[in-house]
Parts: C-alpha cells; sequence; structure tokens
C-alpha cells in the first residue's frame, strides 16, 4: 500500500483513496456447514416440536435470504422446558462437583472442535464479519466453558467463610449481537455452580445456540440440565415470569431490563442485569494518537457497533482535535464494509432491518439536533442490511445521540479542555458500562479509570474481553457481574 | 423548689444539621404506661429529597477518602457511642427494654461499629482479583461503592438495627439516609449526635423519623438513589419497593430474617452488597524477546 498526498480537502495530508484499494474476494468457505429446514425446541435432552407447532424464519441480514425455520415457544414448552430443568436439578445439583467440571471442559473441547462451523453459522445468522466471529466470538465462547469449568469444584475457595450452593433453575435470556459467546457467558458459571438452565437466544441469531444445544447434547450432559428454547418476548417473559425460576439472567437493552425488575418484584428471583451503555472514550493530547484512533475504530465499529460497551461517546481534547479528527476520518475510509463472509471485511451486514431502521432513525436525529454528519464514502450492497462507518462532529451533552444508546455504527464527537470537564461530561449519563482512556501518562490513567463510574474501563486500549475479567455495569447498565471470579455471586446463594 | 428537668427536642438529621421535619408534623411517642415521652418528626418526601441531595453531595469526598482515615471514623463514632452508653441505655428501657437487654444493645453496637471500622481498609484485598486475561495486557477488579443509598432500618431494634444497617454502607464508601425506626426512634436521633461528633463529614448519613408505610416508595422511586436495603418484613411494602426500583436499575437487598444480636448479621458481604466492581484493563508492551527468567 502506498500512501500520497490527497487533493481532496477534507483529507488534507491524509491518504489518497482516489487509487485502487480493491481487495481480491476471500470469501469463507459454507460449504461444510450443515444445517437443517427446521430447528425444535431443545427441552430434556431432546429436540422436540413446540406446543404451538409454529414456526419463524431466521434471515441471513447479509443477503435478506431466509437460512432456516425455528420453533416459537409458548408459555407450555416454557413450562416443561423449566420442569425438564427442575427435574435436572435435583441430581445435577449433587453431582460430584469433580464430575460437573468434567462435563463443562467436554463442552469446551467439542465447542473448539467444531470452532469453524459455529463461527460460520454464526456470520451466516448474525452478520458480523467471519474475522470476528472466527477469531473472537467463537473462540471466548469455549474458553468460558473451559474457564468455568475448573470452577466447579473450588467454590469453596472464591467465597471465603461461606458455603456456597446452587440457586435452582435459572433462567437465561440473551441478545443478539454475540449469540454464541452470550449464550456460553450465561450457561458455564450456571452449570459450574450446579444449577441447571432455561435459556433462550434472541429471535433473530438463534442458530448458534441451537448448534450448542448439540454440543450439549453429545457432550453427554444429562438431560434437561440445559434446555434451549427458541422465541421472541412472549418466549422470555414466560420464563421471566415462571414461578419455578430461581434466577433470572439478563442481557439486553435496559428498557427491557426495567420491565424485567418490575416484573420480579412480587418474587424471591434472583436478578443480574446487563444492559445498555454510552461509553465516553477518551481522549488526550498525550495520547499516542495513531493507536487512540485504532482504539476509537475499534471501540465504536467493532462488531457494526452492535456493542452494549461500545465507545460511542468519543471525547478529544481540544489541541489535538483537529488531527484526531482528520485521522480518524482517513481510517474509516479504509474500512471494508460488505459481505460479512469475507475474510477482509472490517464491518458486515446490520443485525436485522428493524436494527437498521433504528439506526437510520438515530442519524436523522442527529442531524435535526445540528450535529454535522460525517460518512465513510464507501459503497454498500444493494442487497442486505448495511450502515456506512458515521461520526457526527460538534456534537453536545444535551442531543440525543450523545444520551441515548444507537447500537450500530454512529459515533458521535465532542471535545474538551480540562479533566474535570471530561469526567464530569463522561459520567453525566444514566448509563454506566465502560469507559475508555488514552493518554501515555500512568498518573493521568488512574486518576481518570478511578473516577469513570463505570464497570469496565479500558486504558490504551478498547473492548479486550476474556473470561478471567469480571464484565458488567453501574448505574442503568445493570448489576451483576459475567466472568472471572466474581462472575460465580450471581448463581449461588450461602 | 424543685429543680424542672430540660427536655429534649428530638429532631431529624440531615447533611450535618438538625433541622425539624420542613413539613412540621409530628408523632406522639408514647411509654408504656401511655404517656407521651417526646414528639418526633413525622419525615415527610420533601424531607427525603432534602436528604439525598445532601447525601449525593458528600459521596464524592467520602468515596475518596482513604480507607485508612474511614476506619478511623467509624472507630471513632464506636468511641463516642461508648462515652455515651448510659444516655443509649436509658433510651432504651424509657422504650422499653429491660436494663440487661439494654446494656446488651448498646455493647453490641459498640462492638459493631469496631467490626466494621476494621474492614474500611480491608474488604478491598478479599473482594478484588487480579484476572490473568490470556491476551498481553494488565487486568484488574475492585471494589468500588454504589453511591447513594437509602435504608429502611429494623423497627423492632432503636440502636442495634439502626448501627447494622448504616455501618456497613459508610465503611464500604457509600453515602445514605436512614429511614429509623418508628415506635422506638429515640436512638437514632442521639446516634445522630455521636455521628455528628465523630469527624464524619455532614451528609455521609442522613437519618429521618416517621412512617415507612408513607415513605417507602418514594424512598424507591428516587432516581438519584442507587440502592435500598430493606430491613422489615412488610411484603406489599417490597414488592412496591422492587418495582419502583425499576425505573432507575436500583439495586435491592432485603434483609427481613436477620438476627440482629447474632454474628450473622455482621460480615464483609454486607459490604459487597453495596460495590460495584470495576474491571480496568492495560497494554503490556512485549519488547523484542527479552523475558525475565533470570
Amino acid at each position: 500500500m502506498t500512501t500520497k498526498t490527497s487533493k481532496k480537502p477534507e483529507t488534507k495530508l491524509g491518504l489518497d483513496f482516489t487509487t485502487d484499494w480493491a481487495y481480491a474476494p476471500a470469501p469463507e468457505d459454507t460449504k461444510h456447514i450443515k444445517l437443517e429446514k427446521q430447528y425444535d425446541l431443545f427441552i430434556d435432552g431432546k429436540f422436540v416440536k413446540p406446543n404451538s407447532k409454529k414456526y419463524f424464519d431466521t434471515v441471513n441480514p447479509a443477503t435478506e435470504q431466509k437460512i432456516a425455520e425455528v420453533a416459537d415457544a409458548d408459555e407450555k414448552d416454557v413450562d416443561k422446558a423449566v420442569k425438564a430443568a427442575r427435574k435436572a436439578f435435583a441430581k445435577w445439583s449433587k453431582t460430584s462437583p469433580k464430575e460437573r467440571g468434567k462435563y463443562i471442559y467436554r463442552i469446551a473441547r467439542l465447542m473448539q472442535e467444531r470452532a469453524r462451523e459455529f463461527a460460520v453459522v454464526e456470520t451466516m445468522d448474525g452478520g458480523k464479519s467471519i474475522r470476528e466471529s472466527r477469531d473472537i466470538d467463537v473462540p471466548l465462547a469455549a474458553n468460558h466453558f473451559f474457564y468455568n469449568a475448573g470452577w466447579a469444584d473450588k467454590l469453596e475457595y472464591a467465597f471465603p467463610n461461606r458455603n456456597p450452593q446452587p440457586l435452582g433453575v435459572a433462567g437465561q435470556i440473551i441478545p443478539w449481537n454475540f449469540p454464541l459467546l452470550m449464550a456460553a457467558w450465561k450457561i458455564a458459571p450456571a452449570l459450574a455452580t450446579g444449577n441447571t438452565v432455561v435459556l433462550k437466544p434472541a429471535e433473530t441469531t438463534p442458530l448458534t445456540a441451537l448448534k450448542l444445544a448439540e454440543v450439549l447434547r453429545d457432550s453427554g450432559l444429562p438431560d434437561g440440565v440445559v434446555n434451549i428454547v427458541t422465541g421472541a418476548g412472549r418466549t422470555g417473559a414466560a420464563i421471566v415470569n415462571h414461578p419455578d425460576v430461581n434466577k433470572v439472567a439478563f442481557t439486553g437493552s435496559t428498557d427491557v431490563g426495567k420491565l424485567i425488575q418490575k416484573s420480579i418484584a412480587g418474587t424471591d428471583k434472583k436478578l443480574t442485569l446487563e444492559l445498555g451503555g454510552k461509553a465516553a472514550n477518551i481522549i488526550f493530547e498525550d495520547a499516542p494518537l495513531d493507536q487512540a484512533v485504532e482504539g476509537i475504530i475499534n471501540g465504536i465499529f467493532f462488531n457494526q457497533g452492535h456493542v452494549c460497551c461500545a465507545g460511542s461517546r468519543l471525547f478529544v481534547q481540544e489541541s489535538v482535535a483537529d488531527i484526531v479528527i482528520r485521522k480518524l476520518k482517513d481510517r474509516m475510509e479504509s474500512l471494508i464494509v460488505g459481505d460479512p463472509m469475507d475474510k477482509n471485511t472490517d464491518i458486515g451486514a446490520i443485525n436485522s432491518k428493524e436494527q437498521l431502521l433504528k439506526i437510520q432513525e438515530y442519524i436523522k436525529i442527529g442531524k435535526n439536533e445540528g450535529a454535522e454528519l460525517y460518512q465513510s464514502s464507501c459503497s454498500i450492497p444493494g442487497k442486505g442490511y448495511f450502515c456506512r462507518p458515521t461520526l457526527f462532529l460538534n456534537a453536545s451533552q444535551s442531543h440525543r445521540i450523545v444520551q441515548e444508546e444507537i447500537f450500530g455504527p454512529v459515533l458521535a464527537v465532542q471535545t474538551f479542555r480540562t479533566i474535570e470537564e471530561v469526567i464530569e461530561k463522561a459520567n453525566n449519563i444514566p448509563y454506566g458500562l465502560s469507559a475508555g482512556v488514552w493518554t501515555d501518562k500512568g498518573s493521568k490513567i488512574f486518576n481518570l479509570t478511578t473516577k469513570m463510574r463505570a464497570g469496565v474501563v479500558w486504558a490504551n486500549t478498547y473492548n479486550k474481553f476474556d473470561p478471567t475479567s469480571p464484565f458488567g455495569g453501574y448505574k442503568e447498565s445493570g448489576f451483576g457481574r459475567e466472568g472471572g471470579l466474581h462472575g460465580l455471586l450471581p448463581y449461588v446463594k450461602f | 423548689m424543685e429543680r424542672l428537668e430540660v427536655l429534649k427536642t428530638y429532631k431529624i438529621y440531615i447533611g450535618g444539621q438538625f433541622p425539624r421535619t420542613e413539613s412540621g408534623r409530628f408523632y406522639p411517642l408514647k411509654n408504656k404506661k401511655g404517656d407521651v415521652i417526646a414528639n418526633i418528626c413525622l419525615s415527610s418526601r420533601k424531607d427525603f429529597r432534602n436528604a439525598v441531595v445532601a447525601a449525593r453531595g458528600a459521596f464524592g469526598g467520602w468515596n475518596s477518602r482513604a480507607a485508612f482515615n474511614r476506619s478511623q471514623i467509624l472507630y471513632r463514632i464506636a468511641e463516642m457511642l461508648e462515652g455515651r452508653k448510659d444516655q443509649f441505655i436509658a433510651e432504651l428501657v424509657t422504650q422499653g427494654l429491660n436494663t440487661k437487654a439494654a446494656q446488651e444493645e448498646v455493647s453490641l453496637s459498640v462492638d459493631r461499629l469496631v467490626y466494621y471500622a476494621g474492614w474500611c481498609d480491608k474488604y478491598q484485598a478479599i473482594l478484588s482479583s487480579v484476572n490473568p486475561v490470556a491476551s498481553s495486557h494488565f487486568n484488574f477488579s475492585v471494589p468500588e461503592p454504589t453511591g447513594v443509598v437509602a435504608i429502611i432500618a429494623p423497627e423492632e431494634s432503636s440502636l442495634l438495627g439502626l448501627v447494622t444497617a448504616i455501618a456497613p454502607v459508610i465503611a464500604g464508601g457509600n453515602t445514605c439516609i436512614v429511614l429509623a425506626s418508628e415506635s422506638k426512634p429515640l436512638c437514632a436521633v442521639t446516634f445522630a449526635e455521636v455521628l455528628n461528633t465523630s469527624d464524619l463529614p455532614g451528609g455521609v448519613v442522613n437519618i429521618l423519623t416517621g412512617n415507612s408505610a408513607e415513605l417507602h416508595s418514594h424512598f424507591s422511586s428516587h432516581m438519584d438513589v442507587n440502592a435500598l436495603i430493606y430491613y422489615r418484613n412488610n411484603k406489599a411494602e417490597i414488592k412496591t419497593i422492587k418495582e419502583n426500583a425499576s425505573l432507575n436499575v436500583k439495586r435491592i437487598f432485603v434483609y427481613d430474617q436477620l438476627a440482629l444480636a447474632s454474628d450473622k448479621a455482621q460480615s464483609p458481604y454486607m459490604i459487597y452488597d453495596l460495590q460495584e466492581i470495576k474491571t480496568t484493563w492495560h497494554p503490556i508492551e512485549n519488547i523484542g524477546s527479552a523475558k525475565a527468567g533470570y
């Protein structure tokens, strides 16, 4: 690649995009993938037809083509799944912790063996780039099982002076942005602590969870320990409101999280919520700017911006704002948007038509609010749901594009002068999931990371995840942690 | 002529001040014989809102105090309470306890404060972790206080219940607004005087007297309250509190089965309830092939 001075005024001193930058297509092979035409519910160790006999389509958002149809679980199906989980709990919770751990290790290994299949199906069903599903989602999902497996027979070390006991049946509802990874985050600690599970994947991305059901079955995990029911909001509500569920774990929007918190108010169900975010990504003038720009890009465009901890609010110190924004625009120009199955693709398809419409609505709102729109000039495929990488300059604290979670590749940019100012602005929001800080000065990093009211703070990096690292929010971003030592607590009682 | 006793006016405690309730309302507190002992403030929603403003204002300062300093202040509260033992015992007796039970309650309360004074600079080590992530990053998790905490204290206990409810919350760097026992409110007001002479910054603990049936919905629906702890067992109130909590995703903890006099009523896990775990990542630069292998 060569770089030349551009003639375009807005990328002055930047990169020249008028030359031929095209990459040769590098499509991931999909022929080895075996998919059924129709998927049933995984209850008590078997795939069973739904009571309603109804199925809904799951669509590839990059092609708008139907991939398969999936069972729509109603209250009766959920009741069957909860009963299976309750029956299995009696034995599973008494299974020796060492053996319990070995089942979970086995699940991790089976996932690793089928990793490429999982990655391809994840990309087909959800639209994320194959590079991300192959290198991040799937390996991390397997690692979560591997990590938690080892806790099963060591729980007394996790809670000093206590004797942790499982809660019972855990009802788990997960979102569409990291379908397999979220299933792993939820199922692995629940099993390690001796609970049984009824899990509902999101209605737009059910396939990898159903593939996971095959793995669970093949692993020899006793029937009913994990049950996977597919469906939309009604199915989720049936899980949340089922009287024999002891624990509800939800990842998704703050609005739905609040509804769930309210609807179980009259019960003793334990709850963890991992909800929305609107993270501040803060760039100081003494930051390594090129690395910071990579961090901004990764912060907001990773997974099409469908990330609860996305760095969707950029704060740049005024003295370096011009150069950072110029570099950012240049970098946005070089992002490859398109076929998620292509190994060169940076930004894949928006998960659903509904979500694309929501993002487009926010882009309209941002323009109407008076922020200055900038989009990459890339072409996007004619078919499928795609959105150009987008940023809004001169956004202000009161703008809806600054206050509300967009969940797409849209970045709101603000500038600041002093540390006090940026701390105030970064925290002045109902969310508190994550934050990013970029500076070369160690004491400044610790000053900022201490003062951010957020559960995960990345300093000179962004959007990193690991099974050993607790994840979760402050304030309206939810409560409870997932991952690490702290991720066990929501699944035990003393 | 026999000396006329000077009676005490029982007021509430907000932001380090002792105002009367802004509502001007009161309820009479009677002893077993039915004589009025005192007129107690019947706190209002507005009092609560004022107290939240005070608690929010105090949070940043209290939270950033050195843990060691918080520890010394909690210990100081214990010292002050010990020094005024007789007054508390007398109040407990006035409110219906026998002398022995009253002495025990005060001693337990002092000891509980000392217990949590000790935890102030130790729970962090117990609840933190360094996480061995697979990538080249230094990654650690530490507890930080949740923020402003509303507390509806036990009804059956005048002093020990109050101390049990407050101590883990402020030991962990939170600030709070406490609704004292309605039927046994005297010690709460006197305990506020102890707090006020213990170097505890104003606004860290705010104490209201009044009626839970009236106030629980306001305690739980306020948008600038981060958590609520409920020490009573009124099922309808618990439901309302949990429902209202969803307005701003409040953390709710219900301790309706706590045996206050038992050691089980105190633990670092009660501090943990009001902590958020923050995880911080930073890259580790791996330069060349140098290893620290010698």
